[in-house]
């Protein structure tokens, strides 16, 4: 689903062979607009950003699964339930796709799956909040998908080859995602005022989470400005947050839904929409494992991780079972 | 976490007959059978292809972009390898 511009700081420092020369041709490259690729020579830290970030990416893709997962069985129709299912089935598809270009960067699937289920890597903080109703469904397609796009499209055009290539992938399947949750949202919106009171009250939990998804503004995002040179991303957390506000209000006004924002206005001048302050506090707490769901998504994935050990190992005596009776 | 990491795949598609396979992305599996069904899950779930190659990645002998200029520039002179190169003079046609 989502990476998000959490800027921690990693131990970028110079790696001892990275010469003024090889560095500058580097640059020279990713500013004519040629992709980088797996084997090419790469600063280490261009490297280390792009795995933290893939990764992340990944993991988030794969615990995004779990707030969906939760309404499968409680899907209001076959119909809903069958969408539903393709839906998540998606979200392990992107994980995998994302894996499979962190893994060109050097680093092991093993590695990865273990910084997961250790804490130790982070994904996306808008999976640590829970789905109550079923309208939530429709304002994660609608509202988290829809967020995860605007932030995805650029990442098409990033100068990593692999990841650019996951993405293209992704996005097509993630248009998809948005649809569904948007219909979701306006079926309900047609419906009895209970239904679209659900639906208003989705949007009102939803919506913050979903503006601190694009990560913090400008003004603190400190490793902006090297991935943004890097070419790995192409527009800022506030341009992005922007953009995202613009087209989601108008789609919540022809839904006859409420942004819950007393700040919210349109501004003729600039030609956007003005929006209030982000709690970011809140954003903090749940990055720091303090969201309502955070000990319960890792949990989760942990014991999925643990009981599907036997699956494993069973796909692996078997394969060597056969390769012994094939050498035989 | 399994004690052996399972083989890595390259994973080709045929989006349609007439096409050549083209390069997908990647998957792991512990043989060439479920390496088969775990690229057909991963990325055919949309009828993207009619026919799908896996291959193990340590399988795959590549050139090595370090070595790219002695490897490729020898033929970077030959332009009169291309049609380009030769002037046809007016009123000739059909060459």
């Amino acid at each position: 689903m989502y990476t998000q511009g959490l800027d921690q700081a990693g131990k970028d420092r110079r790696v001892a062979a990275e010469t003024e020369e090889l560095l500058n041709a580097f640059q020279k490259r990713v500013d004519a607009e040629e992709k980088i690729e797996a084997k090419d020579w790469m600063p280490e830290a261009y490297r280390r950003t792009l795995i933290r970030q893939i990764s992340q990416h990944a993991h988030s893709e794969i615990i995004g699964m779990q707030p969906e997962g939760n309404w499968l069985t409680r899907a209001p129709s076959l119909k809903r339930k069958a969408i539903l299912l393709a839906k998540v089935q998606d979200e392990a598809g992107h994980g995998l796709y994302l894996y499979s270009a962190a893994e060109t960067l050097g680093v092991s699937r093993d590695q990865m799956v273990a910084d997961l289920l250790s804490g130790k890597a982070k994904y996306s903080s808008i999976f640590n909040y829970p789905t109550l109703s079923w309208a939530d469904i429709g304002a994660i397609g609608w509202l988290v998908d829809g967020a995860a796009i605007m932030n995805q499209i650029p990442l098409c055009r990033c100068s990593y080859g692999p990841y650019a290539r996951a993405m293209v992938r992704v996005c097509k399947e993630e248009s998809f995602h948005q649809r569904q949750g948007f219909d979701i949202m306006h079926s309900l919106c047609l419906g009895t005022a209970a239904q679209k009171a659900m639906a208003q009250d989705a949007l009102d939990r939803w919506w913050w989470p979903s503006l601190m998804m694009f990560g913090p503004n400008d003004s603190e995002s400190t490793h902006s400005a090297q991935s943004m040179a890097w070419k790995i991303k192409r527009f800022s957390n506030d341009e992005l947050r922007q953009k995202f506000v613009d087209v989601t209000v108008q789609q919540a006004d022809f839904l006859g839904l409420s942004v819950p924002d007393d700040e919210l206005r349109f501004d003729d001048e600039t030609g956007h929409y003005q929006f209030g302050e982000i709690n970011w506090q809140e954003l903090f707490d749940v990055i720091a494992g303090n969201g309502p769901c955070n000990k319960q998504r890792l949990e989760k994935r942990q014991r999925a991780h643990t009981d599907g050990a036997w699956v494993r190992e069973a796909a692996q005596a078997y394969a060597s079972k056969q390769a012994a009776r094939a050498a035989a | 976490m399994s004690k052996q990491e399972w083989p890595l795949y390259e994973v080709f598609i045929r989006s349609k007959a007439g096409l050549s396979h083209r390069h997908a992305g990647s998957v792991h599996a512990p043989d060439d059978q479920m390496a088969l069904d775990n690229a057909r899950d991963t990325y055919t779930r949309r009828s993207e292809g009619v026919s799908l190659w896996v291959v193990r990645s340590d399988q795959i002998i590549a050139s090595d972009p370090a070595e790219n200029s002695a490897f490729f520039e020898p033929a970077e002179d030959k332009i009169y390898r291309h049609p380009t190169f030769y002037d046809i003079p007016d009123g000739v046609e059909n060459l």
